[in-house]
């Protein structure tokens, strides 16, 4: 087991280098002077030496690519140019609030999804089915935004009974210690502020949940019934097993071997393409960090922030395919 | 009979298709002594498996029903048994084993874990006790270091062992019957002969009667006692192994007989009966086998023939041996071949 993970983590060194070279390259593929782009029309001569100097711009390109790896490795990000503080300082509480999101919105995901699908295999051609493939269809084929913003309409405006945005209650906001807010807070010990807190992630959670829970639902109800005509299901019945035992040991696993996939793919795509929801919520994840460093120019934190997501993504893949060693015997490592 | 086990009477099991309604399980009727081992012999697709199947009540459903007839067990009607009951009596006191050793047990949990399950779920053990009795079985079914295969999982067993398995949780609550659905046919010749040899040993060391199903009389000829012949989802001859053997009566049994390799003729090619099995559909007209028999007569096309009873205890579906055509055609009836096709 040891040597697969330390393989699989080998395997790691050339995608990371593809990752690099892919966000080093995203500001030399800006067309004309970089510097002169980043500053604008009406920057001065001197002030685009400067950036050039500091960003490391006149120097040969594999020259530069060393430099930003040795930096990389040390953990440098570097520096944005809107607030001027290090983006390895400044980006944790983004990132947190992504991860934040992201799990509620797949634990949403998951729970619906994976019950719906099962009991959708299970009464097939039911009205239990026929309903939930139907709400899955819509589910897919959903705009978010539209869903976001009636969400917001519906349980913020009109009933009031949840907030449409932010973290927090931000007129008396928490002390941070991890910035996953849920954790703080129960480490402030403050049960009113974690109820605060997630009221918070309602809504978001269901608007960023709602593609994945849709696809994770029909990709467990195939794959379910796909399972239950196979033999091994039949031996499990003939054995007296009753319809509980015979779905939710036997039948499921086996069945939560493509579905896992489909769950870590998901949860890759939450964590890295969320902009238009935390836009819409007000989310301050690092959807919104990249996309605001769009709106600035801010070259050093789209290269950073990109890579920290597709980092991330990498990361899923590998515990998902962990996850797979640990599920099915039959896997080689 | 009060020491049946296994009665069935006018079974009839019918699939509902696209393509129409398909009588899989035609009106079969026999039964399974105490003890007794039973064979079923058919080619592929005369509804072998649809009757082991109904017999547990696990014809996938739709498409599959039964509709008429009865299957006696120990007295009881299993068509009228309530789903719980069922639950009761499968793996408990009747058993059955498939014909795909590869594919019937779980791959994602350990033998033990299967069998022990097997073991749980009629009877109240702990954990504990339950691995020793597994391992128990793995040994009684001729496993070498059960303790360690016990914590194996299917894909690194055989096709043999993982069938012992199979058996070992089959036997694992002493079923009164034990139904092996074709259990040797994915296995190479060798590893037959032994399984075959396990479940005989099984059978008289636990008084287990057994339910023998499979294409190859070979196989029934080394174990049962008795045979039922079907064809097209119908009996067509039941009798005892020896007298089939001696004097088959069905025109189609004889054919099985004739295709079976004999020692002495193993030079020579392989008989086998021309034609294939008829597709099934209901309100068919005149006997199944007629396209194929090389005795078939005009009335073999316009009639459904019956279950003749003959000495013996020897019954045939064939007008052979009806009283009337026996009279009419004291040559044993081989007047009209040529109105085959009709
Ligand atoms: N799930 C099903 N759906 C539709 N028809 C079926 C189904 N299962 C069986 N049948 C029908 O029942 C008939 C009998 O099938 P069965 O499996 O009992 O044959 P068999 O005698 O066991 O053959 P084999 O030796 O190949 O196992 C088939 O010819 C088929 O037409
Ligand atoms: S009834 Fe006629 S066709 Fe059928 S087996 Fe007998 S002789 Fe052949
Ligand atoms: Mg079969």
């Amino acid at each position: 087991m040891a040597a697969y993970i330390s393989r699989r983590l080998l395997m790691l060194i050339p995608v990371l280098i593809g990752m690099t070279l892919i966000t080093f390259s995203i500001v030399h593929l800006i067309p004309g002077n970089p510097a002169q782009t980043i500053l604008g029309e009406s920057a001065t001569e001197t002030a685009i030496k400067n950036l050039e100097e500091s960003m490391g711009l006149n120097k040969p390109y594999p020259i530069q690519y060393s430099i930003y790896v040795t930096d990389l490795l040390q953990g440098d990000l570097g520096t944005s140019l809107r607030s001027k503080a290090p983006i390895s300082k400044e980006i944790w509480p983004y990132i947190a609030a992504t991860f934040e999101l992201t799990l509620f919105a797949m634990i949403f995901a998951v729970v619906i999804g994976v019950n719906a699908g099962i009991i959708s295999a299970w009464k097939q051609n039911s009205w239990f089915d026929f309903l939930a493939m139907l709400v899955a269809l819509i589910g897919v084929s959903m705009p978010i935004f539209w869903l976001a913003l009636m969400e917001q309409w519906i349980f913020a405006q009109e009933l009031g009974w949840l907030p449409a945005y932010g973290r927090q209650n931000n007129r008396d906001p928490m002390e941070a210690i991890t910035h996953f807010y849920v954790l703080d807070a129960m480490l402030h010990l403050d049960f009113s502020r974690i109820i605060g807190i997630l009221k918070h992630l309602i809504l978001p959670s269901i608007a960023l949940g709602t593609i994945p829970m849709a696809i994770i639902a029909r990709m467990t109800r195939s794959s379910m019934l796909e399972v239950m005509k196979s033999d091994y299901i039949r031996t499990v019945r003939a054995k007296g097993a009753g319809q509980f035992l015979v779905i939710y040991k036997h039948a499921l696993k086996n069945a939560m071997i493509p579905v896992l996939t489909v769950i870590g793919l998901q949860t890759g795509v939450l964590l890295g393409g969320a902009i238009l929801t935390e836009t819409i919520f007000s989310w301050p994840g690092i959807g919104r960090y990249i996309y605001e460093a769009i709106n600035y120019r801010d070259y050093p934190v789209i290269q950073s922030g990109i890579l920290v997501v597709a980092f991330i993504f990498v990361i899923i893949n590998l515990i998902v395919d962990l996850l797979y060693t640990y599920i099915d015997p039959r896997v080689k490592y | 009979m009060p020491d049946m086990v296994l009665r069935l009477k006018d079974l009839q099991t019918h699939f509902f298709t696209d393509h129409g309604e398909v009588p899989a399980v035609d009106r079969v009727s026999f039964s399974v002594g105490k003890g007794e081992v039973v064979g079923i012999v058919g080619e592929s697709g005369c509804g072998k498996s649809v009757t082991s199947l109904s017999i547990m009540q696990l014809v996938p459903s739709p498409p599959g029903k039964i509709i008429g007839g009865e299957i006696q067990f120990k007295g009881e009607d299993l068509v009228q048994a309530s789903p719980k009951r069922m639950k009761q009596l499968r793996g408990n006191e009747i058993a059955m084993i498939f014909q795909e050793p590869m594919t019937s047990l779980n791959p994602l949990f350990t033998i033990g874990n299967q069998l022990q399950e097997a073991i749980r779920i009629h009877r109240k053990v702990t954990k504990k006790q339950a691995r020793i009795q597994a391992i128990d079985l793995l040994n009684q079914v001729g496993i070498p270091r059960a303790e360690a295969i016990i914590d194996e999982y299917p894909h690194q067993l055989s096709g043999g062992m993982r069938q012992r398995v199979m058996i070992a949780m089959a036997m694992s609550c002493h079923p009164d019957l034990l139904i092996a659905d074709e259990p040797t046919t994915a296995l190479d010749v060798t590893i037959q002969a032994q399984i075959l040899r396990l479940m005989k040993q099984l059978n008289e060391e636990n008084n287990t009667a057994i339910l023998l199903i499979t294409h190859d009389l070979g196989v029934v000829a080394e174990l049962c006692d008795r045979v039922v012949v079907m064809y097209a989802g119908q009996v067509v001859e039941r009798g005892t192994m020896r007298e089939i053997l001696k004097q088959p009566k069905h025109p189609y049994t004889k054919g099985l007989i004739r295709s079976l390799p004999k020692l002495s003729e193993r030079e020579q090619k392989l008989y086998s009966i021309p034609g294939t099995v008829p597709r099934l559909g209901v309100g068919q007209v005149g006997c199944r086998f007629a396209p194929r028999c090389e005795m078939a007569f005009t009335r073999c096309f316009q009639e459904n023939p019956a279950l003749y009873e003959l000495e013996n205890g020897q019954t045939a579906r064939c007008f052979l041996y009806d009283e009337i055509e026996r009279e009419g055609h004291p040559d044993g009836g081989k007047t009209s071949i040529g109105s085959k096709g009709t």
